[in-house]
Protein backbone atom coordinates (compact mmCIF):
# COMPACT_ATOMS: atom_id res chain seq x y z
CA UNK A 1 0.00 0.00 0.00
CA UNK A 2 2.80 2.39 0.98
CA UNK A 3 4.67 1.53 -2.22
CA UNK A 4 1.60 2.38 -4.26
CA UNK A 5 1.22 5.72 -2.46
CA UNK A 6 4.89 6.58 -3.06
CA UNK A 7 4.59 5.63 -6.71
CA UNK A 8 1.53 7.84 -7.02
CA UNK A 9 3.36 10.81 -5.46
CA UNK A 10 6.36 10.24 -7.70
CA UNK A 11 4.09 10.16 -10.74
CA UNK A 12 2.53 13.46 -9.66
CA UNK A 13 5.94 15.04 -9.10
CA UNK A 14 7.36 14.06 -12.49
CA UNK A 15 5.00 16.09 -14.71
CA UNK A 16 5.25 18.99 -12.24
CA UNK A 17 9.03 18.92 -12.66
CA UNK A 18 8.67 18.82 -16.43
CA UNK A 19 6.35 21.84 -16.20
CA UNK A 20 8.92 23.74 -14.12
CA UNK A 21 11.66 22.89 -16.57
CA UNK A 22 9.54 24.11 -19.48
CA UNK A 23 8.81 27.35 -17.60
CA UNK A 24 12.46 27.93 -16.82
CA UNK A 25 13.42 27.32 -20.43
CA UNK A 26 10.80 29.90 -21.45
CA UNK A 27 12.45 32.35 -19.03
CA UNK A 28 15.85 31.59 -20.55
CA UNK A 29 14.50 32.24 -24.04
CA UNK A 30 12.92 35.51 -22.94
CA UNK A 31 16.12 36.77 -21.31
CA UNK A 32 18.20 35.77 -24.33
CA UNK A 33 15.80 37.62 -26.61
CA UNK A 34 16.12 40.76 -24.49
CA UNK A 35 19.89 40.61 -24.79
CA UNK A 36 20.25 39.67 -28.42
CA UNK A 37 22.87 41.00 -30.85
CA UNK A 38 20.61 40.24 -33.84
CA UNK A 39 20.19 43.99 -34.56
CA UNK A 40 23.86 44.21 -35.54
CA UNK A 41 23.20 41.86 -38.44
CA UNK A 42 20.29 43.98 -39.65
CA UNK A 43 22.69 46.90 -40.12
CA UNK A 44 25.10 44.69 -42.04
CA UNK A 45 22.25 43.56 -44.26
CA UNK A 46 21.18 47.11 -45.00
CA UNK A 47 24.67 47.98 -46.21
CA UNK A 48 24.71 44.91 -48.43
CA UNK A 49 21.28 45.73 -49.89
CA UNK A 50 22.64 49.08 -51.01
CA UNK A 51 26.01 47.84 -52.25
CA UNK A 52 26.57 47.79 -56.05
CA UNK A 53 27.82 44.37 -57.09
CA UNK A 54 28.24 42.09 -60.09
CA UNK A 55 28.90 42.78 -63.77
CA UNK A 56 26.02 45.29 -63.85
CA UNK A 57 27.47 47.07 -60.81
CA UNK A 58 23.99 47.42 -59.39
CA UNK A 59 22.66 47.29 -55.84
CA UNK A 60 19.61 45.25 -54.86
CA UNK A 61 17.58 48.37 -54.16
CA UNK A 62 15.32 47.81 -57.17
CA UNK A 63 14.60 44.20 -56.19
CA UNK A 64 10.89 43.49 -56.07
CA UNK A 65 10.10 41.26 -53.08
CA UNK A 66 6.42 41.29 -53.91
CA UNK A 67 5.37 44.73 -52.70
CA UNK A 68 6.98 46.62 -55.56
CA UNK A 69 10.60 47.37 -56.52
CA UNK A 70 12.59 48.29 -53.44
CA UNK A 71 9.60 48.17 -51.08
CA UNK A 72 10.73 46.38 -47.94
CA UNK A 73 8.10 47.24 -45.36
CA UNK A 74 5.99 44.13 -44.79
CA UNK A 75 7.62 42.26 -47.69
CA UNK A 76 9.04 39.39 -45.63
CA UNK A 77 5.72 38.78 -43.91
CA UNK A 78 4.04 38.25 -47.29
CA UNK A 79 6.46 35.59 -48.51
CA UNK A 80 6.54 33.00 -49.98
CA UNK A 81 4.43 34.10 -52.92
CA UNK A 82 4.12 33.69 -56.68
CA UNK A 83 6.25 35.94 -58.89
CA UNK A 84 5.13 36.42 -62.49
CA UNK A 85 8.57 37.31 -63.84
CA UNK A 86 9.99 34.01 -62.62
CA UNK A 87 6.70 32.10 -62.98
CA UNK A 88 7.16 30.34 -59.69
CA UNK A 89 6.58 30.61 -55.98
CA UNK A 90 9.59 32.00 -54.17
CA UNK A 91 10.64 32.53 -50.58
CA UNK A 92 12.86 35.44 -49.53
CA UNK A 93 16.18 33.80 -50.23
CA UNK A 94 15.10 32.39 -53.57
CA UNK A 95 13.86 35.85 -54.56
CA UNK A 96 17.11 37.49 -53.45
CA UNK A 97 19.05 35.04 -55.60
CA UNK A 98 16.78 35.93 -58.52
CA UNK A 99 17.57 39.62 -58.03
CA UNK A 100 21.29 38.96 -57.70
CA UNK A 101 21.18 37.24 -61.08
CA UNK A 102 18.80 39.58 -62.93
CA UNK A 103 19.63 42.97 -61.39
CA UNK A 104 23.31 42.51 -60.61
CA UNK A 105 24.15 40.21 -63.53
CA UNK A 106 25.77 37.63 -61.29
CA UNK A 107 25.76 33.92 -62.10
CA UNK A 108 23.81 31.53 -59.91
CA UNK A 109 27.03 29.62 -59.35
CA UNK A 110 28.90 32.63 -58.01
CA UNK A 111 26.04 33.94 -55.93
CA UNK A 112 25.43 30.58 -54.25
CA UNK A 113 29.06 29.77 -53.60
CA UNK A 114 28.55 30.47 -49.89
CA UNK A 115 24.87 30.37 -49.03
CA UNK A 116 25.32 29.54 -45.36
CA UNK A 117 27.83 31.46 -43.29
CA UNK A 118 29.63 30.98 -39.99
CA UNK A 119 30.05 32.68 -36.64
CA UNK A 120 32.83 34.82 -38.04
CA UNK A 121 31.04 35.91 -41.19
CA UNK A 122 27.41 35.76 -42.26
CA UNK A 123 26.59 34.80 -45.83
CA UNK A 124 25.02 37.48 -48.02
CA UNK A 125 21.66 35.73 -47.79
CA UNK A 126 21.82 35.70 -44.00
CA UNK A 127 22.72 39.39 -43.70
CA UNK A 128 20.08 40.42 -46.21
CA UNK A 129 17.49 38.20 -44.52
CA UNK A 130 18.19 39.83 -41.15
CA UNK A 131 17.68 43.30 -42.61
CA UNK A 132 14.64 42.53 -44.72
CA UNK A 133 12.92 40.48 -42.02
CA UNK A 134 13.47 43.34 -39.59
CA UNK A 135 11.47 45.56 -41.94
CA UNK A 136 8.43 43.32 -41.38
CA UNK A 137 8.32 43.78 -37.61
CA UNK A 138 4.72 44.06 -36.51
CA UNK A 139 3.27 42.85 -39.80
CA UNK A 140 0.90 39.91 -39.99
CA UNK A 141 2.28 36.80 -41.65
CA UNK A 142 0.25 36.44 -44.86
CA UNK A 143 1.98 34.40 -47.58
CA UNK A 144 0.38 34.19 -51.03
CA UNK A 145 -2.47 31.67 -51.22
CA UNK A 146 -4.72 32.73 -54.13
CA UNK A 147 -2.62 31.88 -57.19
CA UNK A 148 -2.85 28.30 -58.52
CA UNK A 149 0.92 27.86 -58.18
CA UNK A 150 0.73 29.04 -54.57
CA UNK A 151 -1.94 26.42 -53.92
CA UNK A 152 0.18 23.80 -55.66
CA UNK A 153 3.23 24.74 -53.60
CA UNK A 154 1.19 24.36 -50.42
CA UNK A 155 0.01 20.90 -51.47
CA UNK A 156 3.52 19.85 -52.46
CA UNK A 157 4.91 21.14 -49.17
CA UNK A 158 2.31 19.24 -47.21
CA UNK A 159 3.00 16.04 -49.12
CA UNK A 160 6.75 16.44 -48.55
CA UNK A 161 6.19 17.06 -44.84
CA UNK A 162 4.73 13.58 -44.49
CA UNK A 163 6.89 11.85 -47.12
CA UNK A 164 9.33 9.37 -45.60
CA UNK A 165 12.68 9.44 -47.37
CA UNK A 166 16.36 8.70 -47.10
CA UNK A 167 18.52 6.18 -45.32
CA UNK A 168 16.50 6.42 -42.12
CA UNK A 169 13.09 6.64 -43.76
CA UNK A 170 12.33 9.88 -41.91
CA UNK A 171 9.85 12.56 -42.78
CA UNK A 172 9.39 15.93 -41.07
CA UNK A 173 6.50 14.28 -39.29
CA UNK A 174 8.80 11.65 -37.80
CA UNK A 175 9.92 14.29 -35.31
CA UNK A 176 7.28 16.98 -35.71
CA UNK A 177 4.20 14.90 -36.32
CA UNK A 178 3.00 14.07 -32.83
CA UNK A 179 2.47 15.81 -29.50
CA UNK A 180 4.75 15.43 -26.46
CA UNK A 181 7.87 14.46 -28.35
CA UNK A 182 11.20 15.88 -27.29
CA UNK A 183 14.88 15.67 -28.03
CA UNK A 184 16.77 16.13 -24.78
CA UNK A 185 15.16 19.17 -23.18
CA UNK A 186 13.61 20.70 -26.26
CA UNK A 187 9.96 19.98 -26.93
CA UNK A 188 9.34 19.33 -30.61
CA UNK A 189 6.59 21.54 -32.03
CA UNK A 190 3.90 19.78 -34.07
CA UNK A 191 4.33 22.01 -37.08
CA UNK A 192 1.39 20.91 -39.19
CA UNK A 193 -0.83 22.48 -36.51
CA UNK A 194 -1.34 26.25 -36.74
CA UNK A 195 -1.06 26.86 -33.00
CA UNK A 196 2.43 25.31 -33.01
CA UNK A 197 3.56 26.64 -36.40
CA UNK A 198 2.64 30.25 -35.64
CA UNK A 199 5.16 31.09 -32.91
CA UNK A 200 7.83 29.02 -34.69
CA UNK A 201 7.56 30.60 -38.14
CA UNK A 202 7.37 34.02 -36.49
CA UNK A 203 10.82 33.40 -34.99
CA UNK A 204 12.75 33.04 -38.25
CA UNK A 205 15.37 34.06 -39.35
CA UNK A 206 17.24 33.99 -36.07
CA UNK A 207 20.50 34.41 -34.19
CA UNK A 208 21.56 31.08 -32.78
CA UNK A 209 23.54 31.53 -29.57
CA UNK A 210 25.05 28.04 -29.42
CA UNK A 211 26.89 28.57 -32.69
CA UNK A 212 26.76 32.39 -32.94
CA UNK A 213 25.34 31.90 -36.42
CA UNK A 214 22.50 33.74 -38.03
CA UNK A 215 20.23 31.10 -39.49
CA UNK A 216 17.44 31.25 -42.06
CA UNK A 217 14.61 28.98 -43.20
CA UNK A 218 16.62 27.78 -46.21
CA UNK A 219 19.31 26.76 -43.73
CA UNK A 220 16.74 25.07 -41.53
CA UNK A 221 15.32 22.98 -44.40
CA UNK A 222 18.83 22.02 -45.43
CA UNK A 223 19.84 21.07 -41.90
CA UNK A 224 16.69 19.07 -41.21
CA UNK A 225 17.32 16.99 -44.32
CA UNK A 226 20.93 16.55 -43.22
CA UNK A 227 19.75 15.28 -39.85
CA UNK A 228 17.35 12.95 -41.66
CA UNK A 229 20.38 11.52 -43.53
CA UNK A 230 19.14 12.45 -46.99
CA UNK A 231 21.05 14.15 -49.83
CA UNK A 232 21.38 17.91 -49.43
CA UNK A 233 18.48 19.80 -51.02
CA UNK A 234 19.40 22.50 -53.54
CA UNK A 235 19.30 26.07 -52.24
CA UNK A 236 16.05 27.72 -53.32
CA UNK A 237 14.75 24.51 -54.86
CA UNK A 238 11.07 23.76 -55.42
CA UNK A 239 11.31 21.32 -52.48
CA UNK A 240 12.62 23.81 -49.97
CA UNK A 241 10.28 26.57 -51.10
CA UNK A 242 7.26 24.24 -50.99
CA UNK A 243 8.05 23.18 -47.42
CA UNK A 244 8.62 26.76 -46.30
CA UNK A 245 5.39 27.77 -48.01
CA UNK A 246 3.42 24.98 -46.34
CA UNK A 247 4.74 25.95 -42.91
CA UNK A 248 4.21 29.66 -43.46
CA UNK A 249 0.63 29.20 -44.69
CA UNK A 250 -0.01 27.02 -41.64
CA UNK A 251 1.32 29.86 -39.50
CA UNK A 252 -0.56 32.69 -41.20
CA UNK A 253 -2.19 35.38 -39.17
CA UNK A 254 0.62 35.51 -36.62
CA UNK A 255 2.23 38.88 -35.98
CA UNK A 256 5.86 38.84 -37.00
CA UNK A 257 8.19 40.21 -34.34
CA UNK A 258 11.43 40.50 -36.29
CA UNK A 259 14.52 38.28 -36.33
CA UNK A 260 14.48 35.89 -33.40
CA UNK A 261 16.89 34.16 -31.08
CA UNK A 262 17.51 30.51 -30.50
CA UNK A 263 19.78 28.50 -28.29
CA UNK B 1 65.82 69.75 -9.35
CA UNK B 2 67.38 67.95 -12.29
CA UNK B 3 66.55 64.53 -10.89
CA UNK B 4 62.93 65.53 -10.26
CA UNK B 5 62.55 66.94 -13.75
CA UNK B 6 64.01 63.77 -15.23
CA UNK B 7 61.63 61.62 -13.19
CA UNK B 8 58.67 63.74 -14.27
CA UNK B 9 59.65 63.55 -17.93
CA UNK B 10 60.09 59.77 -17.66
CA UNK B 11 56.68 59.42 -16.03
CA UNK B 12 55.08 61.61 -18.68
CA UNK B 13 56.78 59.67 -21.49
CA UNK B 14 55.49 56.40 -20.09
CA UNK B 15 51.88 57.56 -20.08
CA UNK B 16 52.18 59.02 -23.59
CA UNK B 17 53.73 55.89 -25.09
CA UNK B 18 50.81 53.60 -24.18
CA UNK B 19 48.08 55.90 -22.94
CA UNK B 20 45.17 53.55 -23.50
CA UNK B 21 46.96 50.63 -21.86
CA UNK B 22 47.97 52.74 -18.87
CA UNK B 23 44.40 53.88 -18.33
CA UNK B 24 42.90 50.45 -18.96
CA UNK B 25 44.05 48.12 -16.21
CA UNK B 26 43.25 44.44 -16.51
CA UNK B 27 43.89 42.21 -13.52
CA UNK B 28 45.84 39.43 -15.21
CA UNK B 29 46.40 37.54 -11.97
CA UNK B 30 42.75 37.45 -10.97
CA UNK B 31 41.45 36.68 -14.48
CA UNK B 32 44.08 33.98 -14.94
CA UNK B 33 43.22 32.24 -11.67
CA UNK B 34 41.90 28.70 -12.08
CA UNK B 35 39.94 28.52 -8.84
CA UNK B 36 37.35 30.88 -7.35
CA UNK B 37 39.51 31.23 -4.23
CA UNK B 38 42.56 32.31 -6.22
CA UNK B 39 40.45 34.70 -8.29
CA UNK B 40 39.21 36.44 -5.16
CA UNK B 41 42.75 36.51 -3.78
CA UNK B 42 43.90 38.15 -6.99
CA UNK B 43 41.23 40.81 -6.45
CA UNK B 44 42.39 41.32 -2.87
CA UNK B 45 39.15 40.01 -1.42
CA UNK B 46 39.75 38.23 1.88
CA UNK B 47 36.16 37.52 2.83
CA UNK B 48 32.61 38.46 1.92
CA UNK B 49 29.38 38.51 3.90
CA UNK B 50 26.36 36.82 2.37
CA UNK B 51 23.69 39.43 1.66
CA UNK B 52 20.28 39.27 0.07
CA UNK B 53 20.72 42.89 -1.00
CA UNK B 54 22.98 41.62 -3.77
CA UNK B 55 20.63 40.27 -6.41
CA UNK B 56 21.23 37.86 -9.26
CA UNK B 57 18.52 37.37 -11.87
CA UNK B 58 19.39 34.45 -14.13
CA UNK B 59 17.41 31.56 -15.60
CA UNK B 60 17.51 28.36 -13.58
CA UNK B 61 18.07 26.37 -16.76
CA UNK B 62 20.15 27.57 -19.69
CA UNK B 63 19.44 25.80 -22.97
CA UNK B 64 23.02 26.43 -23.94
CA UNK B 65 26.11 27.42 -21.99
CA UNK B 66 27.36 29.76 -24.73
CA UNK B 67 24.96 32.51 -23.70
CA UNK B 68 23.63 32.72 -20.15
CA UNK B 69 21.92 36.08 -19.51
CA UNK B 70 22.59 37.42 -16.02
CA UNK B 71 21.21 40.58 -14.45
CA UNK B 72 22.99 41.69 -11.26
CA UNK B 73 22.59 44.61 -8.88
CA UNK B 74 23.21 45.72 -5.34
CA UNK B 75 20.92 47.65 -3.01
CA UNK B 76 23.72 48.17 -0.50
CA UNK B 77 24.42 51.87 -0.04
CA UNK B 78 27.72 53.01 -1.47
CA UNK B 79 28.25 50.02 -3.78
CA UNK B 80 31.17 50.84 -6.03
CA UNK B 81 31.78 47.52 -7.77
CA UNK B 82 30.13 44.28 -8.81
CA UNK B 83 32.20 41.16 -9.47
CA UNK B 84 31.02 38.03 -11.27
CA UNK B 85 32.56 34.64 -10.51
CA UNK B 86 31.41 31.47 -12.27
CA UNK B 87 32.59 28.78 -9.88
CA UNK B 88 33.08 25.87 -12.26
CA UNK B 89 34.44 27.77 -15.27
CA UNK B 90 38.08 27.03 -16.18
CA UNK B 91 38.84 30.65 -15.29
CA UNK B 92 36.18 31.55 -12.72
CA UNK B 93 36.47 35.35 -12.76
CA UNK B 94 34.16 36.55 -15.52
CA UNK B 95 33.98 40.31 -14.98
CA UNK B 96 34.47 43.23 -12.65
CA UNK B 97 32.37 46.39 -13.04
CA UNK B 98 33.47 49.55 -11.25
CA UNK B 99 30.75 52.15 -10.87
CA UNK B 100 31.67 55.78 -10.45
CA UNK B 101 29.42 58.61 -9.43
CA UNK B 102 26.70 58.69 -12.07
CA UNK B 103 26.11 55.00 -12.54
CA UNK B 104 23.88 52.64 -10.59
CA UNK B 105 25.35 49.31 -9.40
CA UNK B 106 23.48 47.34 -12.03
CA UNK B 107 24.49 45.41 -15.10
CA UNK B 108 23.03 42.84 -17.44
CA UNK B 109 25.56 40.71 -19.28
CA UNK B 110 25.64 37.42 -21.21
CA UNK B 111 28.22 34.96 -19.88
CA UNK B 112 29.58 31.60 -20.98
CA UNK B 113 29.24 28.67 -18.66
CA UNK B 114 31.09 25.43 -19.27
CA UNK B 115 28.72 23.37 -17.13
CA UNK B 116 26.07 23.63 -14.43
CA UNK B 117 27.56 25.87 -11.79
CA UNK B 118 26.98 28.48 -9.13
CA UNK B 119 27.28 32.08 -10.21
CA UNK B 120 28.66 34.15 -7.36
CA UNK B 121 28.29 37.91 -7.37
CA UNK B 122 30.25 40.12 -4.99
CA UNK B 123 29.50 43.76 -4.28
CA UNK B 124 32.10 46.14 -2.92
CA UNK B 125 30.79 48.86 -0.65
CA UNK B 126 32.73 50.94 1.85
CA UNK B 127 35.79 48.72 1.53
CA UNK B 128 33.78 45.62 2.49
CA UNK B 129 32.49 42.80 0.30
CA UNK B 130 29.04 41.22 0.19
CA UNK B 131 27.98 38.25 -1.86
CA UNK B 132 25.10 36.24 -3.27
CA UNK B 133 25.00 32.97 -5.20
CA UNK B 134 22.69 31.40 -7.72
CA UNK B 135 22.91 28.06 -9.45
CA UNK B 136 22.31 27.85 -13.19
CA UNK B 137 21.81 24.44 -14.78
CA UNK B 138 23.42 24.22 -18.19
CA UNK B 139 21.96 21.79 -20.70
CA UNK B 140 22.94 20.76 -24.18
CA UNK B 141 20.03 21.20 -26.51
CA UNK B 142 18.54 18.76 -28.93
CA UNK B 143 18.96 19.16 -32.67
CA UNK B 144 16.95 21.64 -34.64
CA UNK B 145 16.30 25.36 -34.64
CA UNK C 1 40.92 43.46 -39.35
CA UNK C 2 38.49 46.27 -38.67
CA UNK C 3 36.46 46.11 -35.47
CA UNK C 4 32.87 44.97 -35.96
CA UNK C 5 29.86 47.26 -35.63
CA UNK C 6 28.44 48.54 -32.34
CA UNK C 7 24.95 49.74 -31.57
CA UNK C 8 23.67 51.55 -28.51
CA UNK C 9 20.39 52.82 -27.19
CA UNK C 10 20.11 55.15 -24.19
CA UNK C 11 16.57 55.68 -22.96
CA UNK C 12 15.41 57.85 -20.10
CA UNK C 13 13.47 55.82 -17.52
CA UNK C 14 12.03 56.47 -14.08
CA UNK C 15 14.96 58.08 -12.27
CA UNK C 16 17.62 56.40 -14.34
CA UNK C 17 18.84 56.10 -17.92
CA UNK C 18 18.79 52.62 -19.43
CA UNK C 19 21.81 52.04 -21.67
CA UNK C 20 21.86 48.97 -23.89
CA UNK C 21 24.90 48.37 -26.03
CA UNK C 22 25.58 45.60 -28.56
CA UNK C 23 28.96 44.90 -30.06
CA UNK C 24 30.36 42.52 -32.62
CA UNK C 25 33.34 40.61 -31.19
CA UNK C 26 34.40 36.94 -31.36
CA UNK C 27 35.36 36.80 -27.63
CA UNK C 28 37.55 33.77 -28.38
CA UNK C 29 38.55 31.82 -25.28
CA UNK C 30 41.59 30.25 -26.83
CA UNK C 31 40.05 26.83 -26.21
CA UNK C 32 37.95 26.54 -29.36
CA UNK C 33 39.16 24.54 -32.36
CA UNK C 34 38.53 25.70 -35.91
CA UNK C 35 37.37 23.55 -38.83
CA UNK C 36 40.91 22.23 -39.34
CA UNK C 37 41.27 21.26 -35.69
CA UNK C 38 43.64 24.11 -34.82
CA UNK C 39 43.12 26.11 -31.64
CA UNK C 40 41.75 29.58 -32.31
CA UNK C 41 43.88 32.01 -30.27
CA UNK C 42 42.45 34.13 -27.46
CA UNK C 43 40.84 37.29 -28.75
CA UNK C 44 38.49 39.06 -26.39
CA UNK C 45 37.47 42.45 -25.02
CA UNK C 46 39.24 43.23 -21.76
CA UNK C 47 38.04 46.73 -20.98
CA UNK C 48 34.75 48.49 -21.44
CA UNK C 49 34.12 52.11 -20.51
CA UNK C 50 30.87 54.05 -20.28
CA UNK C 51 31.04 57.85 -20.30
CA UNK C 52 28.35 60.44 -19.77
CA UNK C 53 29.12 63.82 -21.30
CA UNK C 54 32.81 62.89 -21.30
CA UNK C 55 32.95 61.65 -17.72
CA UNK C 56 33.63 57.96 -17.03
CA UNK C 57 30.84 56.40 -15.00
CA UNK C 58 31.46 52.68 -15.55
CA UNK C 59 34.85 51.01 -15.86
CA UNK C 60 34.61 47.32 -16.61
CA UNK C 61 37.23 44.60 -16.83
CA UNK C 62 35.81 41.57 -18.60
CA UNK C 63 37.13 38.17 -19.58
CA UNK C 64 36.73 35.63 -22.36
CA UNK C 65 33.86 34.24 -20.26
CA UNK C 66 31.62 36.96 -21.63
CA UNK C 67 29.60 35.65 -24.58
CA UNK C 68 30.46 36.25 -28.21
CA UNK C 69 28.89 39.41 -29.64
CA UNK C 70 28.41 40.85 -26.15
CA UNK C 71 25.32 42.74 -25.14
CA UNK C 72 25.41 44.86 -21.98
CA UNK C 73 22.77 46.83 -20.12
CA UNK C 74 23.74 49.55 -17.66
CA UNK C 75 21.75 52.05 -15.61
CA UNK C 76 22.89 55.59 -15.16
CA UNK C 77 21.73 57.82 -12.34
CA UNK C 78 19.14 60.32 -13.47
CA UNK C 79 20.09 61.67 -16.86
CA UNK C 80 18.46 64.07 -19.27
CA UNK C 81 17.44 63.96 -22.91
CA UNK C 82 20.39 64.81 -25.08
CA UNK C 83 23.06 63.66 -22.62
CA UNK C 84 25.93 62.22 -24.63
CA UNK C 85 26.67 58.58 -23.81
CA UNK C 86 29.85 56.97 -25.12
CA UNK C 87 30.76 53.29 -24.80
CA UNK C 88 34.20 52.08 -25.84
CA UNK C 89 36.07 48.81 -25.65
CA UNK C 90 39.67 47.63 -25.83
CA UNK C 91 40.65 44.02 -26.49
CA UNK C 92 43.71 41.87 -25.80
CA UNK C 93 45.04 42.57 -29.30
CA UNK C 94 45.03 46.30 -28.67
CA UNK C 95 42.05 46.76 -30.99
CA UNK C 96 39.31 49.12 -29.90
CA UNK C 97 35.99 50.56 -30.94
CA UNK C 98 33.46 52.98 -29.57
CA UNK C 99 29.97 54.27 -30.18
CA UNK C 100 28.01 57.31 -29.09
CA UNK C 101 24.35 57.99 -28.60
CA UNK C 102 22.27 60.77 -27.13
CA UNK C 103 19.80 59.93 -24.38
CA UNK C 104 16.33 59.74 -25.89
Amino acid sequence: MKLLALGFIAALAAPAQAQDAAKEIQRYRQMVAEGSPAELFESEGEALWKKPQGPKNASLERCDLGEGPGVLKGAYAHLPRYFKDADRVMDLETRLLHCMVTLQGRTREEATKRVFGSADRLSEFESLSAYIAGQSRGAKIEPGTAHPKEKAAYELGRALYFQRVGAWDFSCASCHGDEHKRIRMQELPVLQKPEAARPVIASWPAYRVSTSQFITLQWRMNDCYRQMRTPEPTFGSETTVALIHFLTVTARGETYGGPGNKR
Amino acid sequence: MNRLRRALVAALALTLVRPLAALAAWNKEAFGAKSPGDALKGLGIANATASNEVTIDAPQIAENGAVVPVEISSAIAGTTALIVVIEKNPFPLAARFDFKDGALPFVKVNVKMGETSDIRVLAEAGGKYYSATKEVKVTIGGCGG
Amino acid sequence: MAAGPMKMRAILGAGFTDVRVLMNHPMETGQRKDAEGKLVPMHFIQNLTVKVNGKTVVDAQISQAVSRNPVFSFRLKGGAKGDKIEVSWLDNHGESNSTEAAVA
